[in-house]
């Protein structure tokens, strides 16, 4: 299998790699992906007082295009609001790392996790927070 | 490295090469017997006119009777195809369609090679009935399984001798018996076995037996299918017109094969022990060290019963392809070569119960004739590096460490 | 040193091929393997395909490589599904036997198949395939392809064509001969034994022959001969490159032997035959004593086609073209090739005269 040069870089310098504290009130942490398939991504945001993402983490079990997804995907994410991060599309991840067919299911992952991890951070906000944001 | 060969390996910055299970180099010692057929000596066997005619005929009979000793047979009844693919095929099918009218059934085993595989669910299409044996978890047939399975109407029982990811060798001589006891014939794919274990077809009462050039040194393109001529074993030809090879293979013999093929073999026969014995001690040396390096490496595959060639490991949370992309210095595989372009795990592996998530962090680690001890060092070395810094990565590890057990988590479907 | 002229048997490795195959079996790799070794061995099968493709005019995917000529005859004969086959009366074994139930299209006193027949024939209904070689291999005589896809097609049989013999000796072309199947063999054009390839029309669903593996698309298993598929593409590069000097020697030659010994003859002499074959009858003596003279002389040529049996039988090819047995018993195949030289073939027709002279010297002795 041949990767892009892109794939390549962020496979062997890795953006983000790290775990914040899930338990944390302004951390979000989305897990998808199942070992039985070969792939699973783990993504954390954390969210600073303005509504806007300070800080993304990753960690990924899976091949050099997941690896390079996800990381790409927490590059993306930095200072973005909640919803501009989860309007990334898999589609965008793919064509910048320019992904073969048969690897598009790894920028699948990730846009997925990225919304995990925003579900994930809306959920543990109390209700009028979330209605004031 | 034998001296003074016009073909020297090259040295061209390729990385480690360690994955013998999905081909060899050619020996150079076969690349020169084989260069004179190419060239001054290329006449066609079967011309029957000329000295070109009769010098290539010598050339490939001498060539099969080195095939046929390596396996304990007659020169008569070996005859040579276009490799093991082939042999498997004109094996499965040739000896179903000739029997086609009194024996329906045939018994092989969920761990043989895809060409075997593809062929009996071929014959299934025709309407011939198949039982697909398990296998142990060390890789092993059930010889209690085995003597269940056979009925009154079983035209051949085919299980590999050597499988090609794991490197277990199956109880062949045993197999044998109970075929001949039930009167059914045994064919085995002896591709990963020949020059790797002494096999002799009268002892192991072996009916038919497939051999391939390039797992053994040989070159590429060439292959043997023994077919037992007492009690004959007959078979209805595959490749037709031309009448060569007893009518059993039709087509040119490529003589400069069939003589790569045959001193290939001839090599394997003198070298078998002392080879085994180092690439034995070579397989320690690489176990020991990359246990001793990393915790949970899981070794796949009967532990004694095994060519001394191959190791198959589960590095834990660490995905094979990941892997890969990091070792760019060696050459091994992740699963089968055939199916490694695909991204389901290893179907090998997942018959021994291997859970899928093991199966994803597969490595086979083939060792062979021209592996050297720096290789293995620099080998384990670099594997080790790459699974450190991967499972530093790897989310699964961090929840192991954290006391997680993976099982309990509800993964989604995906 | 022996002049060769029995190229129609098989073809000596043209220096070309001889250094892409050592080049090859330096390396190693399973093109199947997706480490770099792999990828290399990749690259090499993949390069020879499109010099194929480049070569033969069709497309990358139309290439299967496969162990030869006849294996690819067998897969394309078997590998359409086609209930009714015709195969022509001069068709190599491979393809006559690939299917027992084929029927059998006569061809003229020339060798050439009879069009009318097959015309009729196809308008009965029926016929799912119809495979004619181009070039034969006894007689070279080249056969009205074109004739045979018009009348094929337009009662929706399919043709397929056995070029073993003309690929690399006659220009090809697969897009303009509209052929759904073409076979070609290495070792006739000076490539390594071993290989074939069988041209397909893209997108043309074929049942494979070998099976268990995913090379080739899914159409031919086992892993790929790199080496000698490297050298195939380099002698059929070879071949297009070099300008062919047969035709002007076989010419030579049949209007030596025409000249030294009255009363011979050339088969299928007044239709289109390849550049390099000559079928040659010398009345009165048995083709096995030309083959032995000439041997003796250190010449190599052959008695009808080289196959399996090596028991003399009179020649099936000749026998349809409706050549007298007496006659057909007494041809031989002279057949030149890349390497064959101007003093190759004045060797052959000094020692075809001085056995000529021979026999006729006993024969007048005899009838003293």
């Amino acid at each position: 299998m041949a990767y892009s040069d892109k794939v390549v870089d962020h496979y062997e310098n890795p953006r983000n790699v790290g775990t914040l504290d899930k338990n944390s009130g302004d951390v979000g942490t989305g897990l998808v992906g199942a070992p039985a398939c070969g792939d699973v991504m783990k993504l954390q945001i954390k969210v600073g007082a303005g509504g806007l993402i300070e800080d993304a983490k990753f960690k990924t079990f899976g091949c050099g295009s997941a690896i390079a997804s996800s990381s790409l995907a927490t590059e993306w994410i930095k200072g973005k609001t909640l919803d501009e991060a989860a309007s990334i599309r898999n589609t965008e991840i793919a064509q910048h790392l320019s992904l073969p067919p048969v690897k598009i299911h790894c920028s699948v992952l990730a846009e997925d996790a990225i919304k995990a991890a925003v579900a994930d951070y809306r959920a543990k906000q109390p209700k009028t927070s979330q209605a004031a944001e | 490295m034998p001296e003074g060969s016009a073909i020297e390996r090259n040295d061209t910055g390729y990385p480690i090469y360690l994955d013998y299970q999905a081909t060899t180099p050619t020996d150079p010692r076969v690349v020169e017997a084989m260069l004179p057929y190419f060239t001054e000596r290329f006449g066609n066997p079967h011309s029957r006119n000329h000295r070109y005619g009769w010098e290539a005929e010598d050339a490939v009979e001498t060539a099969r009777a080195q095939v046929a000793s390596i396996i304990g047979a007659d020169p008569k009844e070996v005859i040579f195809t276009s490799g093991a693919t082939e042999s498997n095929n004109l094996a499965l099918k040739g000896v179903a369609h000739f029997h086609r009218d009194k024996k329906r059934h045939i018994v092989t085993v969920v761990t043989e090679h895809k060409c075997v595989l593809d062929s009996c669910r071929y014959l299934e299409e025709e309407g011939f009935r198949v039982t697909y044996l398990p296998v142990q978890q060390n890789g092993l047939l059930d010889l209690d399984q085995l003597r269940a399975a056979i009925e009154d109407d079983t035209v051949i029982v085919s299980v590999m001798a050597v499988n090609n990811e794991i490197g277990v060798i199956q109880p062949l001589a045993e197999i044998g018996k109970i075929c001949r006891e039930r009167g059914t014939y045994f064919h085995t794919d002896a591709a990963q076995a020949v020059g790797k274990i002494p096999l002799d077809v009268n002892a192991m009462n072996i009916d038919l037996l497939s051999i391939s050039g390039h797992k053994i040194y040989g070159p590429k393109g060439i292959g043997a299918l023994y077919v037992r001529r007492k009690p004959r074993v007959r078979l209805q030809p595959l490749i037709t017109g031309g009448g060569q090879e007893r009518g059993l293979r039709s087509g040119t013999l490529p003589t400069p094969l069939c003589v790569g093929l045959g001193e290939a073999c001839a090599i394997a026969e003198r070298e078998m022990a002392g080879e085994a014995a180092r690439l034995e001690a070579l397989r320690a040396r690489f176990y020991e060290q990359i246990t001793a390096r990393l915790p949970e490496v899981y070794l796949n595959g009967d532990t004694t019963h095994r060519i001394p060639g191959n190791l198959n490991l589960s590095f834990a949370y660490v995905e094979g392809e990941g892997l890969m992309m990091g070792i760019k210095g060696l050459s091994v595989s992740s699963g089968s070569a055939c199916t490694s372009a695909s991204l389901e795990p290893s179907y090998v592996l997942r018959a021994l119960g291997v859970e899928e998530e093991m199966a994803h962090t597969s490595l086979r680690i083939g060792l062979g004739r021209y592996t050297t001890e720096a290789e293995v060092d620099a080998a384990v070395e670099q594997i080790a590096a790459n699974v450190s810094k991967l499972r530093a990565m790897s989310p699964l590890w961090e929840m192991v460490q954290e006391g997680v057990d993976l099982r309990s988590i509800q993964w989604a479907a995906h | 040193m022996m002049a060769y002229l029995d190229h129609n048997a098989t073809s000596p490795l043209r220096p070309a091929a001889r250094d892409a195959m050592i080049a090859a079996l330096a390396e190693c790799g399973n093109p199947s393997s997706p480490h770099a070794a792999g990828r290399a061995a990749r690259a090499r099968v993949e390069a020879a395909r499109r010099t194929l493709a480049l070569a033969f005019d069709c497309a990358l995917d139309s290439v299967i490589f496969t162990s030869g000529g006849t294996e690819a005859n067998n897969l394309a004969v078997r590998g359409t599904g086609a209930a009714t086959v015709l195969v022509s009366a001069v068709e190599h074994d491979s393809v006559r036997e690939a299917e027992r139930r084929a029927e059998v299209i006569p061809v003229d006193g020339n060798g050439i198949v009879d069009l009318e027949w097959l015309e009729a024939r196809l308008a009965r209904g029926g016929v799912g395939l119809v495979s004619v070689m181009l070039a034969n291999n006894e007689t070279g005589v080249i056969q009205p392809i074109a004739d045979v896809v018009r009348l094929a097609h337009a009662e929706g049989a399919l043709v397929h064509t056995d070029a073993t013999q003309a690929a690399g000796r006659i220009p090809l072309s697969f897009e303009s001969l509209d052929v759904e199947l073409m076979t070609v063999s290495a070792h006739k054009l000076g490539g390594p034994p071993g290989v074939g390839a069988l041209l397909v029309q893209e997108g043309f669903p074929l049942r494979p022959l070998l099976r268990g593996g995913r090379q080739e698309d899914g159409r031919r298993a086992g892993t790929e001969n790199v080496p000698a598929i490297a050298g195939f593409a380099a002698a059929v590069e070879a071949a297009l490159a070099t300008a062919d000097g047969t035709r002007a020697l076989r010419d030579g030659l049949e209007a030596r032997l025409l000249a030294s010994a009255p009363g011979a003859r050339i088969l299928g002499a007044l239709v289109d035959r390849l550049p390099n074959t000559t079928c040659i009858a010398m009345p009165g003596v048995a083709a096995e004593t030309q083959v032995m003279a000439l041997d003796l002389a250190g010449i190599a040529v052959s008695a009808g086609a080289a196959c399996s049996s090596g028991k003399v039988r009179t020649s099936p090819v000749l026998a349809a073209m409706g050549v007298d047995a007496e006659l057909a018993r007494s041809a031989i195949r002279i057949s030149l090739g890349w390497n064959s030289t101007a003093d190759d073939v004045g060797r052959c027709a000094e020692a075809w005269w001085a056995l000529w002279a021979r026999t006729r010297g006993r024969k007048t002795v005899q009838a003293a």
